[in-house]
């Protein structure tokens, strides 16, 4: 399997670390003298740019928290004027502040270019025809993965999420070799192909990239056997660039190379705030050190994982991150979607005025991930009529659609019906087993 | 004219029903009538006893969500047509009904309906223009 971009992925670590200084600095330098938030968090811990003199010294450097970006909701963290963005994406529609991130011409062409190393380390080349399933929009994954297709060479099918038996006529009749899409989403269109009658054993695929959602090593291998191609784990997030941040290759498929030259990854215990060495478990903090129109600087990304320097069969020398097994805060990935409970607390406050009793369950029925919502019934909410709690179920289950973009089933449960642990009621049961 | 009707929000699954009325039982509450009306995942039970306010604080302390409504009860014979003759004036002036349920009048061969109208007050007066009985509401908890 061809490198991509030989020099950059297979650097040797001194030099790469020597890059990754100047960079950082660049990056500092630039974030201190055009967005407020940062100058001003520098400032309350002290420092200057010029204090940053080593990579070690980034560890004085103030954390950014997801809480920083709704709190310059929209524009507040971008770092050039409006006329050199190109591009904006958002996370997902939530009903406080979603995230907003811009992209320059620049951004998109380093943006295109990881995307393209991240293929070709999935076993893509410009021979390829892939099948892209990630949904466009303000989601970065469809156009993510576009560009860096197109930047490879191969040839795109725009295909985006949804109208799945026409996906499987269109793997059938255009013969794509190579699919991208949330694992979730996958094996769903996997079962309504076997329901077709279709089997991938006759498609043409080879290798899959999927990402955006967690999955474990048990729906790889369910996968990989039901799809018949390798399935390549992909990470990424919008506040850091989008798809393309690290990826597994196809020769080793253990762990993900994070692309050093463009992001900085530290480990950070997640209550003490404290850097853990290479190999120890904890919070993926990263650092973005040529970004332009929106840098971050370590960013509590609340993903756990590891690193893992050692070199790789593959020849990259990029630190390899474990996939990831868990999250630092109540954040749910429901087929893509990102779910904080405290954003469904809000569509019911605001729908119906209903009482914050209420409890989300995430099931994975077949192999789509269902999202239940549990409310208690109050007095105040209450009717005789059979019409009136259905509408209020219907009601509350569209204004999540509308507002966070998932499907949720509402179901009215009984005062006390939701567990409560030491008088704290259980927000969310996962019964996905990732 | 009205009688008042204690309803309850229960979930779709077993023994649920017994628990309230064995709650009741406890509280020696008479279960004059009752209905249920029921989706895939909850159900509304609906009833007439002997001592509502009773009957309210009893399940409303066992955790239990409890509504009240004002319903009407109404004699009909017990013979063919008598539900139309209550139900024709009605309809004929757009009074809509949202549920009902009867019983037996254990004092006479006629049936007692209970009607939850989309508006009770018009309801009421078209009922009275046509001379059809209604029960008032102590008479219905004490029959």
């Amino acid at each position: 399997m061809p490198i991509f971009n030989m020099d950059f992925e297979t650097m040797p670590r001194e030099a790469l670390k020597a890059i990754q200084l100047s960079r950082l600095k660049t990056s500092l330098e630039k974030v201190y003298a055009t967005v407020p938030f940062y100058r001003d968090s520098f400032k309350k811990a002290g420092i200057t740019p010029q204090d940053i003199n080593s990579l070690d010294d980034m560890r004085r450097i103030p954390f950014t928290t997801k809480q920083d970006l709704r709190d310059n909701y929209p524009y507040g963290m971008f770092a050039v004027p409006m006329e050199n963005v190109v591009r904006i994406h958002a996370s997902s529609g939530t009903t406080g502040s979603p995230t907003v991130v811009g992209y320059t011409k620049r951004d998109i062409k380093t943006w295109s270019e990881l995307m393209a190393r991240s293929l070709a380390a999935g076993g893509a080349t410009s021979r390829d025809i892939l099948h892209n399933a990630y949904g466009y929009g303000l989601f970065t994954g469809g156009l993510g993965v576009h560009y860096g297709a197109e930047r490879l060479g191969a040839s795109v099918i725009p295909v985006s999420g949804g109208n799945t038996k026409r996906q499987i006529i269109i793997m059938k009749d255009f013969k794509p070799t190579i699919l991208t899409g949330t694992p979730s989403y996958i094996l769903h269109l996997a079962e309504v192909a076997e329901e077709m009658g279709v089997s991938f054993k006759d498609l043409s695929f080879k290798a899959g990239i999927f990402g955006a959602e967690p999955w474990s090593e048990a729906m790889r291998e369910e996968i990989e056997s039901k799809l018949n191609l390798k399935a390549i784990d992909i990470y990424g997030l919008s506040e850091i660039m989008g798809p393309g941040v690290s990826i597994e290759c196809i020769q080793a498929q253990n762990g993900l190379h994070i692309f050093e030259d463009h992001f900085i990854p530290e480990i950070i215990d997640p209550i003490t705030e404290e850097v853990l060495p290479y190999g120890e478990t904890g919070e993926l903090v990263f650092t973005s050190i040529t970004k332009e129109a929106f840098p971050i600087i370590r960013y509590r990304t609340r993903d756990i994982t590891s690193l893992n320097p050692e070199p790789c069969i593959c020849g990259r020398t990029h630190v390899r991150m474990k996939k990831v097994s868990g999250r630092t805060d109540d954040m749910l990935i429901i087929r893509g979607v990102n779910v904080f409970p405290s954003q469904i607390e809000d569509v019911l406050m605001k729908s119906d005025n209903i009482q914050p009793h209420y409890q989300l369950v995430v099931d994975r029925s077949g192999n789509l991930d269902s999202l239940t919502v549990k409310v208690e019934v109050s007095d105040q909410i209450f009717s005789d009529q059979i019409k009136n709690l259905q509408n209020m179920e219907a009601n509350i289950s569209n204004d999540i659609k509308e507002y966070l973009g998932v499907s949720a089933k509402v179901m009215l449960v009984e005062p006390k019906a939701i567990e409560r642990s030491q008088g704290k009621a259980i927000r969310v049961i996962d019964n996905r087993n990732i | 004219m009205r009688a008042e009707q204690i309803s309850i929000f229960l979930e779709n699954k077993a023994g649920r029903l017994a628990e309230v009325t064995a709650i009741l039982r406890d509280a020696n509450v008479n279960i004059r009538a009752l209905s249920l009306a029921d989706t895939t995942d909850f159900g509304i039970l609906r009833l007439i006893v002997n001592d509502n306010q009773k009957a309210e604080d009893i399940l409303k302390k066992e955790g239990f969500t409890v509504g009240k409504t004002n319903v009407i009860a109404v004699e009909v014979d017990d013979n063919p047509g008598g539900l139309n003759r209550v139900l024709d004036p009605l309809t004929s002036e757009g009074v809509n009904v949202e549920y009902m349920y009867a019983f037996a009048n254990p004092n006479r061969k006629s049936a007692i309906m209970i009607f939850r109208f989309d508006n009770i007050d018009k309801a009421i007066e078209i009922l009275a223009k046509n001379k059809i009985a209604v029960i008032k509401g102590e008479d219905v908890y004490n029959l």
